[in-house]
């Protein structure tokens, strides 16, 4: 039995508990933050599983099907079951659930040929009947007969990475050129936040559109989905320079800083090594909360079409379908990628307050 | 031969004003200091807060740039070197700093901090001699050497300033500026602090520049005491003569401020009228003047300089005898 004072035979306390672990510990408390988390989690997965979990390959055209209402799953007997959707009339596409034609949903079916994580060719679905005349749309379908549900989960490996990339792009260049600029000070300084100044001063929408106008339209979707990353990020750092360079000025005052001075550290080392890992607990509370505008950022390119292309899906050009009112007021479920969108920035927000609060250790 | 030896050294921080930054002025925060400091004695600075002590501990190993006089480190003058050449001569001069919660870097683990410093001057050939070297220092230190892993934030004040002195000492100095290093403990952690201090002074013959603003805790680990204000030395001194005989008047102002331990003993209290003047434009002829109570005319107008009242006891002031 130890004492809670006698800290050298408790072994408990004798393992040192790093920064990391106590904002971790200090984070794990707080329940937002912790579902926004796993909502994220599993957003990411089933971008990464895309293939795999949707019912349809994400061009698939029905063409007997369009704006097809959600599927309604439903339990008969021992099984999950699906109801066949029949047309009653042509015009403005209306149908009605056959309660006597049902097939029982199956997993791990054969369907459209994929690849899993771009490399292994196969055709196993998650779900799905395995018939052609009982389709499961869980989000209905659009005006090419496509289905929504699947649609969304390969757009959301276009517009979940995106945030990502561009974060990532754009912070690690903030961060350098902002402790650049707060540690050398002077003219360097001045020059540097003029350009960032610059660059914050003009609209983000037309320097955004500007920007990708300099580039032919007629792009492949991958040039696309680089071009947007590089253009969100340009405008992204300087922000982020900003404050960096905020934090640099006064931590290149501290003394343990002096202290590398006084050593004879190299410059770069006393940046990487002592200044930018004393950001960081504010640079990853700032690149949650940011990720979010890089995600709106490709679905406001999208949506005015000079961003990823169809028959390619993305959240962006999946709401110009939803575009039309009277498509929308008949097929509400049109606006499903608006609902992904929704909850995913929902729930980078809720980690981000979460993070901060971790982080700001006094709020406790 | 000393081995630190600063002439005339000045440092003037420029006042910017206006959109156009123009110099209006300049913050003289030390104005023309001239001292030395032998192998492995310890040189006391004291003065009250503001008057430049800190500055010049940081200018005299260049972590700012001093605006004119010199700095020579074993006879090489190190006020001109540049980059490279600077930071391999840094290993010969350290500082303990004052504040111990802010001069660890709280992102890396007492072994990283101390690591960092062996690393840098390539003390050490490989891995197993670093750890060992490191385990040694937090011995030397007084500390337990199954800290390593640990964190700044899991220390006390003392511990934290234990640690600090290893990673000075990690580079084998012979000068380590001890800028206020105990002035924010407690005193009985105080009393440890400086007698590690001495003993280090001992085992390793390192030179101390002592900076603080006590001149009790001065007199006790210093041979040699300098009183500065604003900006210059006012009286300087073997510690014992400062403190029983003080020449200047400012010096025996700092002294009758010293509490004593005997309540029989009455001693007359010299208190010194006013606050210290800025800096940004310090008076006319003797810096001391206007809260000086023996100030005469002459003061007002001429600048006293360091002059030999007594043998080896410097002052500067006109009167002095």
């Amino acid at each position: 039995m130890s004492s809670p004072i006698d800290t050298t035979n408790n072994p408990a306390a004798r393992r040192p508990r790093t920064p990391w672990q106590l904002f971790w510990e200090r984070l794990r408390r707080r329940r937002f933050a912790m579902a926004g988390a796993w909502i994220l989690v599993g957003l990411y997965a089933f971008a990464l599983f895309a293939g795999f979990v949707a019912p349809s390959d994400h061009e698939r055209q029905d063409r007997e099907r369009f704006f097809h209402p959600p599927t309604i799953p439903r339990i008969q007997g021992w099984w999950l079951v699906v109801p066949r959707y029949e047309q009653v009339k042509a015009g403005p596409f209306v149908y009605k659930a056959r309660r006597d034609d049902v097939k029982p949903v199956q997993f791990f079916v054969r369907g459209d040929p994929y690849k899993l994580f771009w490399l292994i060719p196969t055709r196993v679905h998650f779900f799905g009947t395995g018939e052609s005349t009982h389709p499961i749309f869980l989000f209905g379908t659009d005006q090419f007969g496509r289905d929504i549900f699947s649609r969304i989960l390969y757009g959301s490996q276009v517009s979940l990475s995106i945030g990502l990339v561009g974060i990532a792009l754009s912070f690690s260049a903030g961060m350098f050129i902002g402790g650049i600029s707060g540690y050398f000070g002077g003219r360097t300084d001045t020059l540097i936040m003029r350009l960032c100044e610059l660059i914050m001063s003009i609209p983000g929408l037309y320097l955004i559109l500007s920007l990708r106008a300099t580039f032919p339209p007629n792009l492949s979707s991958t040039h696309v989905y680089l071009l947007i990353v590089v253009i969100l990020s340009f405008i992204g750092w300087a922000s982020m320079a900003r404050v960096i360079r905020g934090m640099t000025l006064s931590l290149r005052e501290r003394q343990f800083v002096l202290a590398a001075r006084a050593l004879g550290l190299p410059t770069w080392r006393i940046i990487v090594r002592h200044i930018l890992p004393n950001t960081l607990s504010y640079v990853i509370v700032a690149a949650t909360l940011s990720v979010p505008y890089y995600i709106l950022g490709e679905v406001v390119l999208s949506y005015l079409s000079v961003g990823i292309q169809e028959p390619d899906a993305s959240w962006g050009n999946m709401l110009t379908a939803a575009q039309n009112t009277e498509h929308l007021q008949s097929y509400p479920w049109l606006l499903a990628p608006g609902a992904a969108i929704f909850v995913t920035v929902l729930a980078f927000n809720f980690l981000g307050d979460g993070l901060r609060d971790a982080a700001d250790t006094k709020s406790n | 031969m000393s081995l630190l030896q600063v002439q005339n050294l000045k440092v003037y921080f420029p006042v910017n004003h206006g959109l156009l930054s123009r110099v209006r002025a300049y913050v003289k925060a030390v104005d023309g200091v001239s001292l030395e400091v032998a192998p492995g004695e310890t040189l006391g600075l004291v003065g009250e807060s503001g008057c430049g002590k800190t500055t010049l501990g940081r200018a005299i190993i260049r972590l700012i740039e001093p605006t004119a006089g010199t700095v020579s480190f074993e006879g090489e003058e190190i006020t001109k070197l540049g980059g490279a050449e600077l930071r391999r001569r840094r290993r010969k001069f350290q500082m303990i700093f004052q504040d111990p919660y802010g001069s660890l870097n709280p992102r890396m683990t007492v072994g990283e901090i101390i690591g960092e410093a062996i690393d840098i001057h390539k003390l050490a050939v490989d891995d197993d001699t670093r750890e060992a070297r490191v385990k040694e220092l937090l011995q030397a230190v007084g500390l337990d050497p199954i800290h390593v892993q640990r964190y700044p934030h899991e220390f006390s004040g003392g511990q934290r300033q234990r640690i600090g002195i290893a990673r000075a000492l990690a580079v084998e100095p012979q000068l380590i500026v001890c800028d206020e290093p105990v002035s924010a403990l407690d005193v009985s952690v105080q009393a440890q602090i400086i007698n590690l201090l001495k003993d280090l002074q001992v085992q390793k013959g390192l030179a101390y520049l002592f900076i603080a603003h006590d001149l009790a805790v001065v007199e006790h680990i210093s041979r040699r005491v300098a009183v500065m204000y604003l900006g210059r030395v006012v009286e300087i001194s073997e510690s014992k003569k400062v403190c029983r005989d003080p020449k200047h008047p400012y010096t025996q102002a700092l002294i009758s401020a010293v509490p004593v331990v005997d309540p029989d003993l009455k001693r007359q209290r010299i208190v010194l009228p006013g606050d210290v003047p800025s800096p940004i434009n310090p008076p006319s002829g003797c810096p001391f003047h206007p809260r000086c109570p023996i100030a005469e005319a002459r003061c007002k107008v001429e600048l006293p300089l360091l002059r030999e009242v007594a043998s080896g006891h410097w002052a500067a002031c006109h009167l002095a005898k």
